[in-house]
């Protein structure tokens, strides 16, 4: 199960960002520098190359090796965070990935590592606003013992919440704290690449649960 | 030469990173061990990781490191540059709070005049507020 997921996760996620790069470049150009697009979809271009590499990893091995690659190619503030986010969730996985509980656990490490990465917290109008709460909600899911498809609804809920939350936010961080007021009214384009990822990782748990993976 | 510290400038623009070193240059000559970076893997604005830590590797002596950068981006990609090197260089590799030309001026000077790191680094965050 661990290496298709990490498979389909590297294909689904290529595909995503470089269908709504433009999308995530027009969020950018409005309270940015506008290469956020631009620099995830090299980023995971470059993840999609190594995919043959990556899936015959461990969780642990191929998580890191994304976020290695993701450090050394987006070329911009993304680099650093997304490739500490993966990096962070790798050192914190399971050999194999079991259930919800080692998911949250997984990504509240990830989660701590970006916080610490970009010296930030949710509220700050960043990807911790949707990865905050997802995390909370994959946390509440294990604790309350909830079902594969209550667990993912509530967390792209989670996720589509936290997004939309950032448009009114002051930005305090990144290129978008230079415009001050101006930054309030607009999407975080690294909150929205967060959603996207966070949909992705939903889709795939979907997929998977319905058509169970043959054994690695 | 090697026991001076080694600074390395880190733009998002190459050009930038370019004339910042050759100002630097200007006021030391090839007294300071000097090297600059600037720019995406693609050429665009930017930072490179695998181009920065090449850069520090190039002026590395036992003297240390002293970075100087521009925004966001530059320092973290500076900080994951750092976390990549030899565990025996990460600790004398330090990234200056400074603005990147003046701080470079600075702190090559300081270098130049066999300043230790933990000097060259205080002269150019003196220039921040």
């Amino acid at each position: 199960m661990t290496p298709d997921v990490i498979c389909r996760f590297i294909d689904a996620a290529a595909a995503a960002i470089g269908e709504h790069a433009a999308d995530l470049t027009k969020l950018d150009r409005a309270i940015g520098d506008g290469d956020h697009g631009i620099n995830m979809q090299r980023g995971f271009d470059a993840v999609a190359e190594a995919r043959d590499t990556i899936c015959g990893l461990s969780l642990p091995g191929a998580l890191q090796k994304i976020g290695m690659t993701l450090v050394m190619k987006v070329g911009g503030a993304a680099g650093p965070l997304y490739g500490t986010l993966f990096m962070s969730m790798g050192k914190a996985a399971p050999e194999s990935m079991v259930g919800i509980a080692e998911a949250a656990t997984a990504l509240r490490a990830g989660v701590s590592g970006v916080a610490q990465r970009g010296k930030s917290k949710a509220g700050e109008k960043t990807m911790l606003d949707v990865l905050v709460p997802v995390t909370e909600a994959l946390e509440a899911a294990a604790t309350e013992d909830a079902g594969l498809d209550m667990a993912l609804a509530q967390v792209r809920e989670a996720a589509g919440r936290g997004l939309e939350s950032t448009r009114d936010m002051l930005a305090i961080k990144g290129r978008a704290s230079f415009l001050g007021e101006r930054s309030v009214g607009h999407i975080d384009p690294g909150a929205r690449s967060s959603q996207i990822l966070v949909n992705c990782v939903c889709d795939i748990a979907a997929e998977l649960s319905n058509n169970p993976a043959e054994p690695a | 030469m090697t026991e001076r510290v080694g600074i390395v400038i880190v733009s998002h623009s190459p050009e930038v990173a370019r004339g910042t070193a050759d100002m630097a240059r200007q006021m030391v000559g090839s007294e300071v061990r000097l090297a600059w970076c600037g720019g995406n893997s693609d050429g665009g604005l930017g930072t490179d990781v695998a181009a920065i830590k090449a850069a520090i590797e190039e002026v590395f002596g036992p003297a240390g490191v002293a970075l100087l950068v521009d925004l966001g981006g530059a320092e973290t990609n500076s900080e994951m540059a750092i976390e990549l090197l030899e565990e025996s260089q990460r600790d004398r590799v330090v990234i200056c709070n400074a603005p990147i030309v003046e701080g470079a001026v600075m702190a090559s000077v300081e270098a130049a005049g066999g300043a230790p790191l933990d000097q060259v680094r205080a002269t150019a965050e003196e220039l921040s507020p």
